[in-house]
């Protein structure tokens, strides 16, 4: 009688596991897909879905960067090349060149917590393909600029007040390791 | 059709051409014209429709890309493996295995001899047209076996082998559930069985007596296990045969083993509805002949082209069986069950000769009520999971 019993209860099994499995993945033609149809068919571009602390390509703002070489000196691959040269008519000293190797850039961030300004940072930015690898090497600068000289003690340039304040900014809130606590620990 | 050639032959367009020639030629092109407009198409949409459903099963979105919505992927897919390379191994039988998905095809095809998409619109009413189905269908384990044995190659043999022994096996419950029909309806035509119903679907076979409502599911899954589709598809089993008998298979040679899968399914769809699902009957409400013609084809349509919509639901649902489970769910169940609906009908037609039709009608208030307790499962999944609600069939 058991093995009767046994057999019967295997097809009732079999029948109404069935049925159930068959509803659960009936529920699922009226859910949403999940899949982003990335890059065409989406809501908004991919750069503003993503999280404030993203660790895209690097960029500088050469406008307030001060030319100490620290993001050179500690980038533990060299990717950064930072040249400066004195101008001999004006004896001021000129950024030449400011580039990055993408392609080396391993993304650790090491460059953006030694800044002292905030001048490099990482973007949004993630969409790097070309066709060949100089491609990737970033160049800041094109034609010779000044150093940024923070006054002591004084008023920044009204120009450059609004990036030195974004760039600190960046600093106090996500790039200081010890502060990092996400959104709200910097307002504290 | 036949007059029609007849009709030629005598205003002399064929003169000095013997009969024979130009009947064989007229049936040629009516296949081809067939193969080019209708049974491509199909197969192709169903492989395209086949993706989208699995893919929303998945919380994917599938091919939408070519054309709108996607519906020219298979298109797309057919031109890329016409431009493939048509490889054949070095130590494989070459005759065998280049003829091999013809045979798989042919045998697919051919069964679209017997499918009445109408009361008019058939090739072929034969007398025997069961018993020729299964005959034909038969064609394609030949062609299976062929690829399998001839590409000299391990996992080939192996997936040929299985699909033999897969499509041997589940030939006995199929069989046995359409003998069931065959009782009910008197006949073994394919135009016979939809004439012994009738529009209503109380008047179905499906809800003919209890037997006949299990002989459908029955003869689904071994039709579906015959077709080789999940949860039967051993015999292609990525995970242990590679791609089994498809294995050293490139092009378009490749193509016709899916050409033929993919039109198989609206193949099992149409038979089940023709034996269990009144086929083309449809309400009296229009004399047209045309007009008739048009919904007959319509509804025969629709309610083939459900099941192929459920298979591929059910592919999506159902883990991959083991091959002794295969074997064990076939012969101590599936079989055993199959002659108990035979049986059965056979002592309810000895009791009610002339069917009972308060029992059809309890039979049809089940079958909804069955349907009605799926939906409230589905509601219940629903409301449980509480997802992103999108109802629109396309995205």
């Amino acid at each position: 009688m058991t093995a009767v019993g046994e057999y019967i209860k295997d097809i009732t099994e079999t029948v109404t596991t069935i049925f159930e499995g068959m509803a659960v993945t009936f529920s699922h033609f009226v859910r949403r897909p999940s899949t982003i149809q990335y890059p065409d068919r989406i809501p908004k571009p991919v750069q503003e879905m993503l999280p404030l602390r993203y660790r895209g390509i690097l960029e500088v703002d050469m406008d307030i960067c001060t030319g100490c070489l620290a993001c050179e000196r500690v980038c533990p691959i060299s990717c950064i090349t930072i040249g400066i040269e004195m101008n001999k008519e004006t004896k001021q000293r000129m950024f030449t060149h400011f580039d990055i190797d993408i392609c080396k850039c391993m993304y650790c961030g090491l460059c953006a917590e030694a800044c002292p300004t905030g001048s490099i940072r990482h973007s949004q930015e993630f969409e790097g393909a070309c066709y060949n690898p100089a491609g990737l090497v970033r160049h800041f600068v094109t034609e010779p600029v000044l150093l940024y000289k923070p006054k002591k003690g004084g008023e920044t340039e009204p120009t450059l007040a609004k990036k030195v304040e974004i760039g600190l900014k960046y600093l106090d809130e996500f790039a200081t390791p010890d502060k990092g606590g996400g959104e709200g620990a910097a307002e504290g | 059709m036949q007059q029609l050639v007849d009709q030629l032959i005598q205003e002399g367009y064929f003169e000095g051409v013997p009969k024979d020639f130009v009947y064989t030629g007229f049936m040629v092109l009516v296949a081809l014209l067939v193969l080019s407009f209708f049974v491509a198409p199909l197969a192709g949409i169903t492989s395209w429709l086949e993706r989208r459903v699995w893919a929303r099963i998945q919380s994917r979105v599938g091919p939408n890309r070519v054309g709108p919505q996607g519906i020219l992927q298979w298109l797309a897919d057919g031109i890329k493996n016409l431009l493939k390379e048509d490889i054949i191994p070095t130590a494989a039988d070459k005759r065998l295995f280049a003829l091999a998905p013809y045979v798989v095809f042919v045998g697919f095809f051919a069964t679209f001899v017997v499918i009445p998409f109408g009361s008019q619109l058939i090739v072929a009413d034969l007398n025997i047209g069961i018993l020729y189905l299964l005959a034909i269908t038969s064609l394609v384990v030949v062609g299976i076996l062929m690829a399998g044995w001839s590409s000299n190659n391990k996992w080939s043999l192996l997936g040929g082998m299985r699909s033999a022994a897969q499509i041997v096996s589940y030939e006995i419950p199929a069989g046995l559930a359409l003998l069931t029909i065959v009782f009910a309806a008197g006949t073994l035509s394919m135009q016979g069985i939809i004439k012994a119903q009738g529009w209503a679907p109380w008047d179905w076979l499906l809800f003919y007596n209890p037997f006949t409502f299990a002989a459908f599911f029955l003869y689904f899954t071994a039709a579906l296990a015959e077709g080789n589709r999940t949860p039967f598809d051993i015999p292609e089993a990525e995970s242990e045969l590679v791609a089994g008998y498809v294995t050293e298979y490139s092009g378009m040679r490749f193509l016709f083993f899916f050409f033929a899968e993919w039109g198989n399914l609206y193949v099992i769809g149409a038979i089940a509805t023709t034996l269990f699902l009144g086929g083309w009957q449809i309400p009296p409400i229009t004399d047209h002949p045309v007009l008739v013609g048009i919904l007959q084809f319509i509804v025969f349509f629709l309610k083939a082209y459900l099941w192929v919509f459920v298979a591929m639901w059910v592919r999506g649902t159902l883990p991959r069986v083991r091959v002794d489970q295969l074997m064990s769910l076939c012969w101590k169940y599936m079989v055993p069950l199959s002659f108990i609906c035979l049986l059965g009908t056979a002592a309810w037609m000895v009791i009610w000769p002339q069917g009972n039709r308060v029992a059809s009608f309890v039979m049809f208030l089940i079958g909804v009520a069955i349907l009605g307790l799926f939906f409230r499962r589905v509601r219940f999944q629903i409301r449980h999971a509480q997802p992103v609600l999108y109802w629109k069939p396309y995205i």
